[in-house]
């Protein structure tokens, strides 16, 4: 008996040991693990979630246009330096795009998820209107090729726009008509002589410097190539990116957005760090106060505890949140379930005369059919919590905080019925043991 | 010994009373819907001057955003709730509140669609139904080899319902009076105490089981009551360390997971209550067939 409860503790203390290695110092890299992996919510960023308009393309087709709506994002996203964006589909027609660790503009927001088409409008009366702004009512410009009706749009581009200034320094972005949009420019140009081409962005008119919608007058035929006068510098400048190679084949609206500076983060782990300690110092003193040498045991059980968990969380990896953080905290309270259920029925034992180390195998026995019927009911929970985190935009903080409870409980049943039995029946041996006052105030009264 | 179960009449009107008021609560103010179910914005900004909240509130109702909800976390963040903004409107009410109250640092914002509002909504729903069933045929088959397991599976869901509509109860007046509206996090809160509270009564079903097959007395109300007490000072001090632990995160991390530490402490203390004078006590009504008798405080 006691050598196999010398070497349960020689495994323990191995184990306690090897928690210690994995997690401290915090950032350090331990199999291939560098610290904690750390949620939105904590490490700052931003998560967006776009849902395609597939109206326009064909059945069958979904899967090859949301892939490359995905490589057109991806392109935008690279110059912002973000170390480890995530872009994936979700659903038939969703895209989510995780940028974690970045500030960004609502600017540089924008521009990720911007359609980058331009088309182009003839003034038309209020009925027929597909915009409207201070120069007047609009309708697409239209001209019939090859004997179908086709509006004129920057698809028709070839990809060499450019950014160039005239010679009164006016930034102008130019561009040049492939073989189909030079037919219909020819066309529709040559019917708005002296009429106004107006420029829109989905549903917006392409805004110049001044904050005016562009419309040229159109001065004569416009058969191979165009330029566009207004923009400032940067616009230009990155719409003609946006046109050359970044064009998305289909229009995205924003769903959700989350935006977390990586400041605000930073305080929710130093707050949650606090509250997980301070928390686990208060469970500590109550189980001591009330149990006593039992307590102190479980105390150190818990200390033992918090290592395993943080340690297998860094392992696993679990993407910590702050709902993580919460579960994880909460567990703390509940992981000396076990050890209470235990030591009242160590109580119970020890009171109907057993002696104090039958006492204890037979509280442990006996609390163990309790500990894991009620545990699994947390399990169940953590499980329908899972999968709502799973299916759901905004479910990462839920995801967290079932992965978190779920190894809590769990490593929580372990270091209850091996780590704090273990100390206990070492201390049985011990001459600790006979002074019972130790083990609660209320057992030498009975 | 500490009668419980004789006074079971008592428990059970005080719990139906407290359940009915809830339930009349939540029917006249409602729940108030955060953004998660029912879309809309939250900007959280720090403001490098000192800012009075009430002069926030009025600032922005002056602005238009009449149903804004602002709460604050412990390091001085205003969280602003509204209806959905675009970026420019976002931009707009940032540049108005700088103008009033000095610069003005955005710290974080999300904004919600309707579309993902709905879905989310539909698969919270879901969830609890889930979590409801499943528990319920939990308990059934754990007390499978008992007499009757299908009403231990009853008595465990009954006061899982009771500690729902508690919770539900305190948020109906907690939006009506602070504007807290639930949301995910509030979600999980619930699902975390479903679990919970239903591992007490568990463990204290576990109990009469026990004593049930050690035969400790012919009479089904004086194992229960028995197992009741045995188990007495384990339920408290088990719900006691994990109050200890939410305390410590609702005074700590504050208004991002107010709900759901909020949730949570109503929900274990609650659902403590349950799981000691509800559960065992309809178990006891149901096993003698009393159900009228609550309809007749006079035989109490």
């Amino acid at each position: 008996m006691t050598r196999k409860n010398t070497l349960y503790l020689m495994v323990i203390l191995a184990l306690f040991a090897f928690a210690l290695w994995v997690i401290l110092p915090i950032d350090s890299e331990r199999f291939g693990r560098e610290g904690i992996q750390l949620g939105l919510d904590l490490q700052g960023g931003v998560r967006l979630v776009y849902q395609a308009d597939l109206s326009s393309v064909e059945s069958g087709d979904e899967t090859e246009v949301i892939e490359g709506v995905i490589a057109v994002i991806a392109n935008r996203i690279n110059p912002l330096g973000v170390t480890e964006p995530n872009i994936e589909r979700r659903g038939t027609n969703q895209i989510v795009v995780e940028l974690p660790m970045l500030s960004v503009t609502d600017k540089q927001k924008e521009r990720i998820g911007r359609t980058a088409l331009l088309k182009f409008g003839e003034l038309t009366t209020e009925e027929e209107a597909r915009w409207v702004n201070d120069l007047g009512s609009w309708k697409p410009a239209t001209a019939t090729i090859y004997g179908q009706e086709k509006e004129l749009t920057s698809s028709y581009f070839k990809e060499n726009t450019y950014v160039d200034r005239d010679n009164l320094g006016r930034i102008l972005l130019v561009f040049e008509w492939n073989e189909e949009g030079s037919k219909l420019s020819e066309e529709i140009t040559g019917r708005l002589i002296n009429q106004p081409l107006g420029i829109f962005e989905g549903d917006e008119s392409l805004l110049g410097d001044d904050g005016r919608p562009i419309a040229p007058i159109v001065r004569s035929k416009i058969t191979d190539r165009g330029q566009i006068e207004g923009l400032s510098l940067h616009e230009a400048t990155e719409l003609s990116k946006q046109l050359n190679a970044g064009r998305l084949p289909v229009p995205l609206e924003t769903k959700y957005e989350l935006t977390v500076d990586p400041t605000l983060g930073a305080d929710f782990v130093a707050l949650g760090s606090k509250a997980g300690l301070i928390g686990i110092i208060l469970v500590m003193l109550f189980m001591i106060i009330y149990y006593r040498l039992p307590g102190v045991l479980a105390g150190l059980a818990l200390i033992f505890y918090g290592a395993l968990v943080l340690a297998a969380f860094k392992l696993i990896p679990v993407t910590l949140t702050l709902a993580g953080l919460g579960g994880f905290i909460l567990s703390i309270g509940m992981a000396v379930d076990a050890n209470v259920l235990i030591f009242e029925r160590m109580k119970e034992e020890f009171r109907t005369g057993r002696t104090l180390g039958a006492a204890i195998e037979a509280g442990f026995n006996r609390a163990w059919t309790a500990i894991k019927d009620s545990n699994i009911t947390t399990f169940i929970v953590c499980g329908i919590l899972y999968w709502v985190g799973t299916s759901i935009v905004a479910g990462a903080p839920v995801k967290g905080f079932a992965l978190t409870l779920f190894i809590g409980v769990a490593v929580s049943m372990f270091t209850a019925i091996v780590v704090t039995r273990t100390f206990l029946r070492l201390f049985v041996g011990s001459r600790l043991a006979k002074r019972t006052s130790l083990f609660s105030p209320y057992l030498g009264r009975k | 010994m500490l009668d419980i179960v004789g006074k079971r009449f008592w428990f059970l009107l005080i719990s139906g009373a407290l359940a009915l008021i809830c339930i009349i609560l939540l029917v006249t103010f409602g729940l108030e819907l955060g953004i998660d179910f029912s879309s809309g914005s939250i900007l959280t900004v720090s403001f490098e001057q000192e800012v009075d909240q009430d002069q926030l509130e009025r600032e922005l109702a002056g602005l238009g955003y009449i149903s804004a909800n602002i709460e604050r976390n412990p390091e001085g963040d205003f969280l602003i709730r509204t209806v959905e903004l675009t970026t420019e409107e976002k931009a707009q009410l940032k540049e108005s509140l700088a103008a009033k109250f000095g610069t003005i640092n955005e710290k974080g914002f999300e904004n919600v669609d309707p579309v993902i509002a709905k879905e989310t909504a539909r698969i919270a729903a879901i969830a609890i139904a889930v979590a409801a069933v499943g528990i319920l045929l939990y308990i059934t088959w754990a007390f499978r080899r008992m007499p009757s397991p299908f009403r231990y599976g009853t008595c465990g869901i009954l006061a899982l319902v009771f500690n729902v509509l508690v919770v539900l109860g305190v948020f109906a007046v907690l939006g009506a009076v602070l504007g807290w509206g639930i949301n995910l996090m509030f979600i999980t809160g619930i699902l975390a105490v479903i679990g919970y509270s239903v591992n007490n009564t568990v463990v204290i079903f576990d109990r009469i089981r026990e004593n049930l097959i050690k035969d400790v007395s012919a009479d089904f109300k004086v194992v229960v009551n028995n197992s009741l007490v045995e188990s007495l000072s384990r339920s408290f001090n088990t719900s006691l360390t994990t109050v200890l632990v939410v305390l410590a995160l609702l005074l700590f991390v504050g208004a991002s997971i107010q709900n759901f530490t909020v949730t949570l402490l109503i929900g274990i203390i609650i659902g403590t209550y349950s799981s000691i004078y509800v559960a065992p006590t309809l178990l006891v009504v149901w096993e003698k067939g009393e159900w009228g008798r609550l309809l007749h405080p006079a035989q109490f």
